[in-house]
């Protein structure tokens, strides 16, 4: 059976894919850029928008780093307020369960469900980090052991507090001056190793139940999460074979927690550039990438890799001949990325240089090729039929689509790409609900009790 | 810029206080109550242009972070009242692009929220508003409420602490202090916040690369008895600079935070010699704290029945407490009368020295919509409220800071 396409649009972030030197390159702060992403994405009928997020601002040798775009608006507040220029799109959030307490965020979220009329998401993330937990009262920091059990006791617990209310409590009949079918309404009582607390929860039950729940994690330990309790999985593996085989360990976990294939959608990120042609796209691909790799943004890659700073570095010389020096201490803080660099540094090293010499490379010609290549580079055509290949060969259920520009760089997909999805039958013409559960493909969920992501993350 | 004085000539402010149906506990069941819209963004909508229509400098909408009691220190199992609530920053952030002119001060309950989260949601609202946000900040003292954390610094505020003869006691008043000068920690750590960022610290410099002039950046090292921020902010400076913070007071503990920490201070008065007495308990503190040169605005809070002619609205009250079962009692003066009645009162109160009024309405959308459509046209013939918002020209146009006459705060950080 032919499988139908998801598309999400991801506001472009706060690192070197977002290229803010371009002229046509927009705010990244003021409303109206988000309104016009978020009403793009609509007109595109895609099926939500993502907002990332980052709890303290990124350093590097002890300082801000400032080379990419910095500062961003809270996530759920851009997200009510989108709500109320956009009918249809779901409203995907990036909230920490490390820096938040359960009883707020589940009335955020629920809150938020009901502002938009059933269009809320969570992409449930989790920090370790003492240099983030500086700017909370709570303070740092978790054993990193520790914080896939605080994400799933913290999803477990919010997960309580939504099916708190059944859906039936208010009644509102002026007649009989009854407004509460039940006198306590949002009971609840938790105790962990993490959260004990108790009480009454006090939102009432939101369209979709509950929001839709994302997952990133990609170690065992964050695949077994995922489908155990997720809708979605938000993925870095946006390739055929990586995809693939991403996608079949994955869904191939879900009998084990009692769940089938289309109750998790797989869905990697993913950049493009289009144009006329494939040639011409190609040229474009190449200067995008120069873009988001200026010299001085090469030199601090550099200096993430080798964790020291390199203030005299030449970046269209070689790369430095001495190994990465090792340490639990990185001169980069708040970036996700260098604890891959992290992991085995001096063969990464060796791995570039050797790049480096087959193509006769300067180092910042080997930062280009080595980080963030473009997913899907090509005429219209040819995105259209890669994208489309791809989710009918399994290696996605669809696409979180990442573009380089704000706020207009998502406007060129859905004025040429869209259309192409749409003439064959794999992508919708028009919404056929009204929730992001429609969207999804997700079932509604039931009543009372019946999220099930309570009993299922407690397990 | 020096307080104004105010005398009736002068134009008043004016704010409605949005919260359910009304803040009469039998107000749902008024023939044009929408108890099932509570939970709807068309009803906050609907009210949040209606008062624009009324060309008021801002609504506030109340918060908890529990489910809403008669008793003030525990839970009750009523099912006859508006019980469940939406967050009340995403309520505002889901209504501003819908209005245009009208200021937004949602509670924040600083007891249990981080300042950091605070900070930058009401920096957000101000930037989906185009800086027409505010913040009311109140404590939660709930041992209930406490119970929905489990994280807390200082011990809870029961009923037999604060009602049984107790208040007096030094225990009792240091803990009472003790929330109250937390929350005025918790209001530094949020202006610190927003003036994190330098108002020109986004360069876009594309020969050096640089996003950012990171030396306009700041980290804000707040170190207090509670809690500990470094910063900077992850939202650049909001459009007003720093969004409207206000509190609510009825005593002098809270009225010392208003002194420290507000832009407006609500209060309760029962008459004109109560307010003038407020206003000089607050004017006195606002000194202490070294803010006699700044603009505090004192704004009186009332609770309105309003009707055409004034034995309807007493009527109305009496038949809303007959359905209650109770009479209503309330923190605030209850007025029921006509819009004629109650522009006297409130234009004799206004010689206190009050700068405006937060109405409750007593029922919505009743009450709001004759405030909005009886009220202000009597306040206009007297010359005593704004016939329309301020032009493009006038100062901070289309801020609340603006409409509410108040400057942009200078960067602490900026050097000049």
């Amino acid at each position: 059976m032919t499988k139908q396409i998801h598309l999400a649009a991801h506001f472009p972030g706060v690192n070197n894919t977002t290229v803010w030197s371009d002229p046509a390159a927009g705010s990244h702060i003021e409303f109206d850029s988000f309104t016009r992403f978020a009403q793009t994405a609509e007109r595109g009928k895609f099926d939500f928008m993502f907002l990332a997020e980052g709890l303290r601002l990124r350093e590097q040798n002890g300082v801000i780093y400032d080379l990419d775009v910095v500062g961003r608006p809270d996530t759920f507040t851009i997200l009510a307020a989108l709500a109320a220029v956009t009918d249809y799109l779901g409203l995907t959030g990036t909230i920490n369960s490390t820096f938040n307490e359960p009883y707020e965020v589940a009335r955020q979220f629920a809150s938020l469900d009901h502002l938009s009329g059933g269009r809320a998401a969570w992409n449930v993330v989790t920090s370790w980090d003492g240099f983030t937990g500086e700017n909370f009262r709570r303070g740092g920091y978790l054993a990193q052991d520790d914080r896939y059990e605080r994400a799933r006791t913290f999803l477990g617990t919010a997960a309580q507090l939504w099916d708190s209310w059944g859906g039936d409590e208010i009644i509102a009949d002026k007649q009989s001056g009854e407004f509460l079918a039940t006198p306590a309404p949002g009971a609840f009582k938790h105790s962990d190793a993490f959260f004990d607390i108790q009480g009454q929860f006090n939102v009432p039950r939101s369209p979709q139940g509950r929001p839709v729940i994302f997952q990133a994690g990609d170690s065992d330990e964050g695949r077994n999460f995922a489908a155990s309790t997720a809708d979605a999985i938000f993925s870095r593996h946006s390739t055929l074979k990586d995809g693939q085989a991403f996608y079949a360990d994955v869904k191939g976990r879900l009998p084990k927690y009692g769940r089938t294939r289309d109750q998790l959608l797989i869905l990697p990120a993913a950049t493009f550039v289009l144009g006329d042609t494939d040639a011409e796209a190609a040229d474009l691909a190449h200067e995008v990438r120069r873009a988001q790799v200026s010299p001085q943004t090469a030199l601090r890659f550099i200096e993430q890799l080798w964790n020291t700073p390199l203030p005299d570095f030449d970046v269209d010389g070689p790369l430095p001949d001495f190994d990465p020096v090792v340490s639990d201490t990185l001169i980069s803080k708040g970036r996700a990325s260098v604890r891959m660099f992290a992991k085995n540094p001096v063969a990464l090293a060796d791995e570039w240089r050797a790049r480096a010499a087959d193509g006769k490379l300067s180092a910042r010609e080997v930062v280009i090729e080595v980080t963030g290549r473009q997913s899907f580079v090509g005429a219209p055509e040819t995105v259209a039929s890669s994208i489309n290949e791809l989710v009918q060969a399994d290696a996605a259920d669809g696409y979180i689509l990442v573009p380089h520009i704000t706020p207009d760089g998502l406007a060129p997909f859905v004025d040429k790409v869209v259309p192409l999805l749409q003439e064959r039958g794999v992508f919708r013409a028009d919404y056929t609900g009204t929730t992001l559960r429609d969207h999804l493909g997700l079932d509604p969920l039931g009543q009372s009790g019946e999220t099930g992501q309570a009993n299922r993350a407690a397990s | 810029m020096a307080p104004a004085p105010h005398s009736p000539a002068e134009a008043l402010h004016l704010a409605v206080a949005l919260d359910g149906a009304g803040w009469h506990p039998a107000a749902w069941r008024e023939p044009d109550a929408q108890p099932d819209r509570l939970f709807t963004a068309a009803y906050w909508v609907d009210l949040a242009q209606q008062a624009e229509r009324g060309l008021l400098d801002f609504v506030t909408i109340e918060d908890g972070l529990d489910l809403q009691s008669d008793d003030h220190f525990a839970r009750d199992e009523r099912t006859d009242r508006v019980r469940g609530r939406l967050d009340a920053v995403l309520i505002a952030a889901r209504t501003a692009p819908k209005t245009r002119r009208i200021g937004f001060v949602p509670t924040a309950v600083t007891t249990h929220t981080e300042p950091f989260h605070i900070s930058k949601e009401i920096a957000t609202l101000d930037y989906v508003s185009t800086g027409r946000a505010g913040v009311r900040v109140q404590i939660a003292g709930r041992t209930d409420t406490a119970a929905h954390f489990g994280r807390r610094e200082i011990a809870p505020l029961s009923a037999e602490k604060v009602n049984t003869g107790r208040r007096n006691d030094p225990d009792v008043q240091a803990l009472i202090e003790a929330h109250f000068d937390e929350a005025a920690d918790y209001v530094e750590v949020l202006r610190r916040l927003w003036d994190s960022w330098e108002d020109d610290a986004e360069i876009r410099d594309v020969a050096t690369g640089r996003f950012i002039d990171r030396d306009k950046l700041h980290y804000i090292d707040f170190e207090g008895r509670w809690f500990s921020v470094r910063g900077p902010s992850i939202t650049p400076r909001p459009p007003q600079g720093q969004p409207v913070v206000a509190a609510l007071g009825h005593a002098t503990v809270p009225y010392r935070l208003i002194a420290r920490s507000a832009d407006i201070g609500f209060v309760t008065p029962r008459d004109r010699a109560g307010a003038a007495k407020i206003i000089a308990e607050i004017r006195s503190e606002q000194a202490l704290a070294g803010r006699a040169e700044e603009t505090l605005h004192v704004f009186g809070d009332l609770v309105v029945f309003l009707d055409n002619n004034a034995p309807a609205a007493h009527d109305r009250r009496r038949r809303l407490d007959e359905l209650a079962g109770v009479a209503y009692s309330s923190d605030a003066y209850i007025f029921a009368g006509n819009a004629a009645e109650l522009a006297d009162l409130l234009l004799d109160w206004a010689q206190a020295g009050l700068a405006g009024f937060r109405l409750r309405p007593g029922a919505l959308p009743h009450d709001l919509a004759q405030i909005t459509d009886a009220l202000v046209p009597e306040l206009q013939r007297r010359g005593a409220f704004r016939t329309g918002y301020p032009g493009p020209d006038a100062s901070g146009s289309g801020t609340l800071r603006g409409l509410l006459g108040l400057p942009r705060p200078a960067n602490r950080y900026a050097s000049v």
